[in-house]
């Protein structure tokens, strides 16, 4: 995976992310946690377009933000399969947003220096909207984890359902790491310790168990059936109308 | 006078209608070169949805103070902070009813911007805009809007 699929991991990751945590807008159980998810969907779109943009960039191919996220197909997506799971309960919600929230975290916090300056300024930007991200979805797991006897049980059912696609976050291949090494970008294995440290914390406030096993891993490019009929919801206007505008 | 860099910090922000963009602190630079003008700006959240907006507003503005050649640049580095909305514009908020931030890394509690009561309670970390969050004053019983401190 070159510099420029580096980039587009990222960027895939923040936007289909954002599609997902959309699908809850009008149907959150309460109107705060409506407004709380579409305004994290909005911090990640944010930060998906000026990724994509890049990646555009990088890539020399004069393709934009636009052409890389309405005209790629299911296999050219980049991003990790946890954040293309369906919405499930609310559970479900929550325990993917803090796996990412964490990992996104730390991932922008170290960003700060790296020698790619692009990335260096967007996860500047990034890292303050991601401390909410991961706030607000800590503090559900430890509501519904250290809640009733049924919230306990769905909580730590989706912590179970969605641990497996974890492993994927911190999978990179020789580029990455070479590129990780020369202090060009951060190469995402070297912060397993501290994720698994901090999602370790917010599990035992919630009184819930860690999975203990992974999952048969999957390079970034393998998807789950979902994300078909994601990206075919996000892509139908602009497939339907190239060229279309508001 | 008044200067070009006047007029385009003269726009107002379209979320925060009593802030201009000086006072919002994301006005950066304006650049005349001949009869180009280049404003550089930078958005307060990564998704800020009005950052569309504002750029037309500025190109607006300029072209009725007669600039023909207008381009708005957008940067990220240094990233926006709460920190840069200056004093004027904290008294703005308070005086529309919307708690302005704390300092970064100081945390005070958040005053109602009515009563002036430091009994407030948050509603939710997440506002009617990507910048606020929703309070509620256990004095006066007013909900209220206050931008988030980043």
């Amino acid at each position: 995976m070159s510099h420029v699929g580096y980039v587009l991991g990222l960027a895939d990751d923040a936007l289909v992310a954002a599609q997902r945590l959309g699908e809850w807008c009008s149907r959150a159980p309460e109107m705060e946690e409506d407004i709380a998810l579409a305004n994290i969907a909005l911090d990640q779109l944010g930060v998906a377009r000026l990724l994509l943009t890049y990646a555009g960039e990088l890539e020399g191919a004069g393709r934009t933000e636009d052409d890389l996220a309405y005209l790629r197909s299911e296999q050219e997506f980049r991003n990790v399969r946890l954040v293309e799971l369906d919405n499930g309960d609310f559970a479900v919600t929550m325990a993917k947003l803090l796996f990412l929230s964490i990992y996104q975290r730390l991932l922008y916090d170290r960003s700060i220096g790296v020698g790619d300056e692009r990335i260096a300024a967007v996860a500047a930007k990034a890292r303050k909207e991601s401390a909410y991200h991961v706030d607000h979805s800590s503090r559900w797991v430890v509501r519904l984890g250290d809640g009733t006897e049924e919230s306990h049980r769905r909580m730590q059912a989706a912590v179970d359902l969605v641990w497996p696609y974890t492993d994927q976050l911190f999978e990179v291949d020789p580029d990455v790491h070479a590129l990780g090494l020369a202090g060009v970008i951060v190469d995402p294995s070297t912060l397993r310790p501290a994720w698994l440290a901090a999602v370790d914390a917010v599990l035992t406030e919630a009184t819930l168990t860690r999975p203990a096993a992974g999952s048969p891993v999957a390079k970034r490019g393998e998807h789950t059936e979902a994300l078909a009929k994601l990206l075919a919801e996000m892509q139908v206007l602009h497939r339907a109308h190239p060229g279309a505008r508001w | 006078m008044v200067t070009l860099f006047d007029v385009v910090a003269a726009v107002k922000d379209p979320e925060l209608r009593v802030l201009n963009l000086a006072e919002l602190g994301i006005l950066r630079d304006v650049a005349v070169d001949g009869d180009a003008v280049t404003v550089t700006i930078t958005p307060t959240y990564s998704g800020c949805p009005a950052m569309d907006l504002i750029r037309a507003d500025i190109e607006s503005a300029l072209h009725e103070a007669g600039v023909s050649e207008i381009s708005v640049k957008t940067v990220l580095d240094p990233p926006w902070s709460t920190d840069m909305i200056t004093e004027e514009g904290r008294s703005k908020l308070a005086a529309a009813g919307i708690a302005p931030p704390g300092r970064v890394f100081v945390t005070l509690s958040v005053r109602c911007p009515r009563c002036g009561s430091p009994a407030t309670e948050q509603l939710s970390r997440f506002g009617s805009t990507a910048c606020k969050s929703l309070w509620r004053c256990t004095s006066c019983l007013e909900p209220f809007d206050a931008v988030k401190a980043i």
